[in-house]
């Protein structure tokens, strides 16, 4: 922008002194511009930092007053205080990879199926339909919670990874929305020629479809596995026995337990988040492009 | 479909030599769209019916199923501890949708600067809100901890200063935050804006959407970056600030996790919210009718709150052409 400003100015031949002016002010304004960014970044920053620092810390450093910015040392011990406590913490961090993983294999196969059947087929009340599935994108959680519930206790699948998995088989609205977004702008010249080619609907969506959407899919995908790794209020209400919990209710209980060592307390909520942080940065692209589609088009 | 009549059977092979492209199309869309429509069906619309039966009953979805009319609907009214949840969850959605909306945008607004190194900036601040959840809690307590945490380390040597320049008598002390009645929720809220990051995104890629022609076309107008801001950015933005806010509604509404980790809704109900108050109504006292009549009652605010902003912003969103 400083670029085109310059050129703007030039062109228009302002008298010189008023550039100068004009150029200061710019100046200024983008110092001013990056001590605020820088600030807030800080800001957003020091939690992360404070964990971490709270994590590594030794022991007998975390509860001086005033608290110290940097550790003496930094030690890994405290990582160990999570696993080989009274809880089966590495049980938990397992029980989160199979519910995350498999939740998110189901949304990407599922609201594919159905983001494709939305995107190229005409059907009778498609449209009425699709307003449904919009509609249900903004349902909140808790008004199927208890029904819910009660259908899982008749399934017996009470303290089973089953209630976490197995409704995100079934086209979460939002991944619908997400998939049929990305099939649109899919040219229909393509379907076409495989039509002539003697490809059915499956054969378009397998063969076409599929492979060209893998970037929408790793989008939905993450978003999935982060959603259901944070997940709390349903893992609190499917899991009542210790071992089958996820590390988000894990936290918790660990955290009744440990209320005195926040170093332990620091690293095991570290050791918590670190999935996601490490999928986002290896995705970083495609959650952003996720973004993207969801907010321009919605 | 076997049938004894020849006249009848040819008008079925007839009618089936009629599935004409159109028709398979439909019938291969409604297969396409079945999982959906099976999810719809058992996961959504028939939960949310038998919740609203389940508000007639009282029910511990054992033994007890006793119908009880509209007494659980009325209590929503009357009792004490829902206006209570009500009034704590409205608290928080009215402070932190304009807030948090705000800040996203003025930070997405920011990053927009043709700023060098933007992806990192970005990362920084977008990194919060991938983590959210219980780990979040659990650290912002540690954070808010009146004695020894972050937070008051930081100001109260501040506020010690300012009561010495001010020569105070009782100098002034930074609030015990999630201990504190007063200061609980403004803690939780405190804590949510942290992850404004997700908001600021959609911001971002909305100003992406703005074509730099109309910025150009502006400063030739000699339109300062002030008067750009108000008269072209924040107009074209105005889709993407509905969106925010009516996913930002619809998620403040139902803030929980939060609530049960910091403060399991005290201190003294200060944070109880609604979603927490009917969690505790239904799993923890096995009032489910009830829980269920509450469920209701939050919907419908949400409902209200959504709607009223949707159909407002006719009056301020403006659609390009």
């Amino acid at each position: 922008m400083a670029e085109n400003t310059a050129t703007i100015t030039e062109s228009v031949a302002l008298p010189l002194q008023r550039q100068r002016h004009y150029n200061v002010g710019v100046i200024l304004w983008r110092v001013l511009l990056y001590i605020v960014v820088l600030w807030g970044a800080v800001i957003f920053a020091i939690p992360f930092y404070w964990m971490i620092r709270t994590a590594v810390m030794p022991p007998y450093q975390v509860n001086l007053f005033p608290p110290q910015w940097i550790p003496d040392s930094i030690n890994f011990v405290n990582f160990r205080a999570p696993f080989v406590g009274p809880f089966p913490f590495a049980r938990w961090f397992g029980n989160s990879a199979i519910v995350s993983v498999l939740s998110s294999a189901g949304v990407v196969l599922s609201a594919s199926f159905v983001g494709f059947g939305f995107a190229r087929l005409r059907f009778p009340f498609r449209n009425l339909l699709f307003i449904v599935v919009l509609s249900t994108m903004m349902l909140p959680e808790h008004i199927k919670l208890i029904p819910t519930y009660l259908l899982f206790v008749q399934l017996g699948w009470i303290n089973t990874v089953l209630p976490l998995i197995v409704p995100n088989w079934f086209a979460p609205p939002f991944h619908v929305f997400l998939m049929r977004q990305f099939f649109m702008t899919i040219p229909q010249e393509m379907d076409d020629a495989a039509k002539i080619d003697g490809c059915g609907w499956l054969g378009i969506y397998g063969r076409i479809h599929i492979p060209l959407s893998l970037p929408v899919m790793g989008v939905s995908a993450i978003y999935q596995f982060t959603f259901t790794w944070n997940d709390f209020l349903h893992p609190l209400v499917y899991l009542q026995q210790v071992d089958k919990y996820t590390v988000a209710l894990g936290l918790r209980l660990f955290e009744g337990y440990m209320r005195s060592n926040i170093q332990d307390m620091m690293a095991a909520a570290l050791v918590a988040v670190m999935p996601t942080i490490i999928i986002f940065f290896i995705a970083q692209r495609y959650f952003i492009q996720g973004i993207v589609m969801t907010g321009v088009k919605g | 479909m076997a049938t004894l009549n020849p006249a009848a059977d040819a008008g079925a092979r007839a009618a089936r030599r009629k599935w004409t492209p159109e028709k398979r199309e439909a019938l291969f869309g409604f297969f396409f769209i079945s999982p959906w429509i099976i999810g719809f069906l058992v996961f959504t619309l028939g939960p949310m019916i038998t919740s609203l039966v389940f508000g007639f009953y009282r029910t511990d979805l054992l033994q007890v199923w006793e119908v009880v009319g509209f007494k659980w609907f009325q209590a929503v009214f009357t009792d004490v501890l829902v206006r209570k949840a009500m009034f704590n969850t409205a608290y928080y959605a009215f402070i932190m949708v304009p807030l948090s909306t705000t800040l996203a945008l003025l930070i997405a607004v920011l990053l927009n600067q043709n700023i060098k190194g933007q992806s990192f900036w970005r990362t920084v601040y977008y990194l919060p809100s991938v983590v959210a959840g219980a780990a979040v809690a659990i650290l912002f307590k540690w954070l808010y901890q009146p004695d020894i945490g972050l937070l008051n380390s930081i100001l109260n040597p501040i506020l010690f200063r300012i009561s010495d320049f001010l020569s105070l008598e009782t100098p002034l002390v930074a609030p015990r935050w999630v201990f504190s009645q007063d200061w609980a929720m403004p803690s939780v809220i405190i804590m949510a804006l942290w992850g404004a990051g997700g908001a600021m995104l959609i911001f971002l890629a909305g100003l992406r959407g703005i074509p730099t022609a109309l910025y150009e076309a502006a400063k030739i107008d000699g339109a300062g970056p002030i008067r750009q801001f108000f008269s072209i950015t924040i107009p074209l933005l105005t889709p993407t600030i509905l969106f925010n806010v009516v996913l930002n509604i619809i998620a403040s509404w139902q803030v929980f996790t939060q609530v049960l980790i910091m403060t399991q809704g005290g201190p003294n109900n200060a944070t109880l919210t609604m979603v927490l108050h009917l969690y505790n109504t239904g799993f923890s006292q096995f009032r489910f009718g009830y829980a269920s009549a509450q469920a209701w009652a939050l919907f419908l605010a949400i409902l209200v709150f959504v709607l009223f902003a949707i159909r407002s912003s006719s009056s301020w969103v403006q659609y390009e052409r």
